[in-house]
């Protein structure tokens, strides 16, 4: 017999045998897993953004089927993805409505300044965790980009040192919320159009050193806003998401300039040159 | 007494430029109370004080103003007679928020009258204590409670926290620490010039609460007045015991509590452990001085001294500030600006917290302000790791700084975790050796962060 022979049969012997061994593993070791499980993570987008609180959609389909988990966790995959899992899971469930982050600071470059050279980290906790970040405005966009790499569909841009939500684009995960050392990040209905781009719970003379568009705390939108859709907390205008809000007087009659239309009627701040089909 | 060279040396450490001549031979002198005191109720580690006091009240000097919030907090004292403006949060020297107490001073800067009351009732405290210390023990750590003692180097931890061990760890060694290896600081110096004997007083009353046999006062070399002035102090008085003055080479981070203990005992204190496992505690000389005036005069602390220095400053001072003093005022006191000012420090150039204004005040932990001009400060960007291993040579907690930078921009906790990101000191020889100009100390300071954050959520 050649050496060739001898290689051939030795190692497909080996081969076989390996294959024998692997046959009765699989057989006789199988760790038997509920089957709804691959299926509820077929049906779920596969974006893997944990907004539901869970390591991924894997993960989020397990707590389904074994820890009875809520249906209705997963923002990105909407009201289809909800009707396939409750109805594939037998359960009730109703669909909340779509949540959009939005960035409530409106203080780019040009209309807020900056105290001070910042050379560390671009990051916005280090930013902020050096003497309280280089803006003057204690509470505005530091504009770093933690948000924007945290988001897990590139929805946030950073224009002109501020972060700027896609809402189009925006899957609802709240990754960004949660990165965000200043809070300014939150959660909206994505139906809701007027919002107070301002955080700053400052007094109006600090507000006015520190950004040309902040909210002074006047209170003329609170009573010019129907529904009383807009309240006061420590002078800074709120909007209450839960009543409706459609009129443009408020955005008129702003002396701050930080009340905004975004999306519906008009897209001032929102200008995506090419949206991107979010897959799932 | 004998005094003895630094038996041990630890590796790493670097020597950067340290600037003391602008301020080393100045003596110090006492600041006049500014029109307005800031205190802030985050004067040391922990947490915040709780504030007792709301606009309008009229407060004493040594008032307690706030209380202490936790096992790991202290008290905070009105630093002069006067009423109080506002109560609001503000920023500190750190960055963090923290509420404040604006007290408008009356000029007069009366003593709450329970203060001389109770140095009546303790004359001779401290004699009763070095003789008896077993029976006088717990009323010392008491006073020194109650008068709101935070260690004065830099990092403010609740004195009367340190001074009480738990039962089960034996405390053989005190080591006082004169070391002040931060560039351009002179307070701790000046100090042990003008101060000595005092300081010397609050070394028996540490000594004599913790039981413990040996003590150490470590000084620099490159400060031989102090050494001459605290080797006079301790002199014959108390020839049984076993005190020593050690001289230090001059090299930074000399001073850091874990190297210190290592160069003086040849002791290592374990990763993520306290000095007090290796029989250990380490006292900066600020907080003998302060413990030695709260059990004598029983007057809690609300002044310290504060190194103001810097070139672009008229003319630097070493000055004794009350508490809550603005820096703009500190920088007034000094004769103002000489020039421009690039950059705010408060603390030394190494450790210390830069500053976006002047509108910031001082604390029990502000153990300097120094002013930078445009020359003596560079902007640069951060560029890969070219793998020297300059930083590695300089770590003196032997860690790899180059490698766990590495590791904390790529997000991975778990490795720098593993690579013991938390024993770093954050002492900025790392950064200072860098090549590269890698911003190491602030990737180490957030990844201390995230994973203490995520040790607590595990708990």
């Amino acid at each position: 017999m050649t050496p060739t022979i001898i290689t051939a049969i030795s190692i497909g012997g080996l081969g076989f045998a390996c294959a024998f061994a692997l046959t009765l593993a699989a057989k006789f070791l199988a760790v038997e897993e509920d089957p709804r499980i691959e299926k509820l993570t077929d049906m779920l987008p596969g974006a893997n953004c944990g907004g539901c609180a869970y390591a991924g959609c894997a993960d989020y389909a397990k707590a389904i089927v074994l820890d009875s988990a809520k249906v209705n966790m997963c923002a990105p995959g909407g009201p289809n993805t909800l009707a396939a899992i409750s109805t594939f899971m037998g359960v009730e469930a109703e669909a909340g409505e779509r949540n959009v982050a939005i960035v409530l600071c409106g203080g780019n470059s040009t209309n807020a300044p900056r105290q001070s050279l910042y050379n560390g980290v671009a990051d916005c906790t280090a930013a902020n965790s050096t003497a309280g970040g280089d803006k003057t405005c204690t509470y505005g966009c530091l504009g770093y980009g933690s948000c924007a790499r945290a988001c897990p569909v590139d929805a946030i841009e950073i224009k002109n040192g501020l972060a700027i939500v896609h809402p189009e684009l925006c899957i609802g995960c709240s990754a960004c919320v949660k990165t965000c050392p200043r809070h300014i990040i939150k959660m909206v209905p994505e139906n809701k159009t007027i919002h107070v781009l301002c955080n700053s719970h400052a007094k109006g003379p600090i507000v006015k050193k520190a950004c040309s568009v902040g909210c002074i705390g006047c209170t003329i939108c609170t009573k010019l806003a129907e529904n009383e859709a807009i309240k006061m907390d420590k002078f800074l205008a709120i909007v209450d998401y839960t009543k409706d809000l459609d009129s443009d007087k408020v955005i008129e009659k702003c002396p701050g300039k930080c009340i905004v239309r975004i999306g519906a009627s008009s897209t001032p701040n929102t200008e995506p040159e090419e949206p991107q089909k979010v897959t799932g | 007494m004998k005094t003895i060279k630094a038996p041990y040396s630890v590796d790493g450490g670097i020597h950067p430029q340290y600037h003391k001549e602008l301020s080393k031979d100045n003596t110090i002198e006492v600041m006049p109370i500014s029109h307005l005191l800031h205190v802030s109720m985050s004067q040391h580690l922990g947490a915040p004080a709780n504030p007792l006091v709301k606009k309008g009240d009229t407060v004493l000097r040594g008032q307690v103003i706030g209380e202490p919030a936790g096992f790991i907090s202290a008290q905070v004292h009105a630093p002069t007679s006067g009423t109080v403006k506002n109560v609001a949060p503000a920023t500190t020297a750190t960055g963090q928020t923290a509420m404040c107490i604006d007290i408008e001073p009356d000029g007069n800067d009366t003593w709450a009258p329970e203060i001389s009351e109770r140095a009546i009732e303790r004359a001779g405290l401290i004699k009763k204590l070095i003789s008896n210390p077993d029976e006088h023990r717990k009323a010392v750590i008491e006073i020194i409670a109650e008068c709101g003692i935070a260690g004065m180097g830099g990092a403010g931890f609740p004195t009367h926290v340190k001074l009480s061990p738990p039962p089960d760890k034996n405390i053989d060694t005190v080591i006082i620490n004169g070391a002040e290896c931060e560039p351009y600081l002179t307070s701790d110096n000046r100090l042990m010039i003008e101060h000595a004997d005092q300081i010397w007083e609050g070394c028996k009353i540490i000594r004599a609460i913790l039981g413990a046999k040996r003590l150490m006062i470590a000084i620099e070399d490159n400060k031989p007045e102090a050494i001459a002035t605290m080797e006079k102090a301790v002199g014959n008085d108390d020839p049984d015991a076993d005190t020593s003055i050690v001289i230090l080479k001059t090299e930074y981070p000399q001073g850091a509590e874990k190297q210190m203990i290592y160069n003086l005992i040849g002791k290592e204190v374990p990763s993520g452990g306290l000095p007090m496992d290796v029989g250990a505690v380490v006292e900066n000389v600020g907080t003998c001085m302060a413990i030695w005036d709260a059990v004598t005069n029983s007057r809690p602390l609300t002044e310290r001294l504060t190194t103001v220095t810097g070139t672009p400053l008229s003319s630097p001072k070493n000055v004794l500030a009350r508490v809550g003093t603005s820096y703009s005022d500190l920088i007034a006191f000094c004769g103002g600006e000489s020039g421009k000012v690039a950059k705010i420090i408060s603390g030394g150039p190494m450790m210390g917290f830069a500053q976006t204004s002047f509108d910031v005040a001082t604390t029990k932990t502000t153990s300097g302000l120094l002013l930078l001009a445009p020359a003596e400060i560079s902007t640069y960007s951060s560029m890969p790791c070219i793998s020297c291993g300059r930083c590695v040579d300089g770590c003196p907690m032997n860690l790899m700084p180059c490698e766990l930078s590495q590791m904390l921009e790529a997000e991975d906790y778990e490795a720098a975790e593993e690579y013991n990101v938390m024993d770093c000191i954050e002492c900025g020889c790392c950064a200072f050796q860098c090549p590269a100009h890698r911003p190491l100390v602030q990737h180490m300071r957030q990844g201390k962060a995230v994973v203490s954050a995520k040790r607590r959520a595990k708990k």
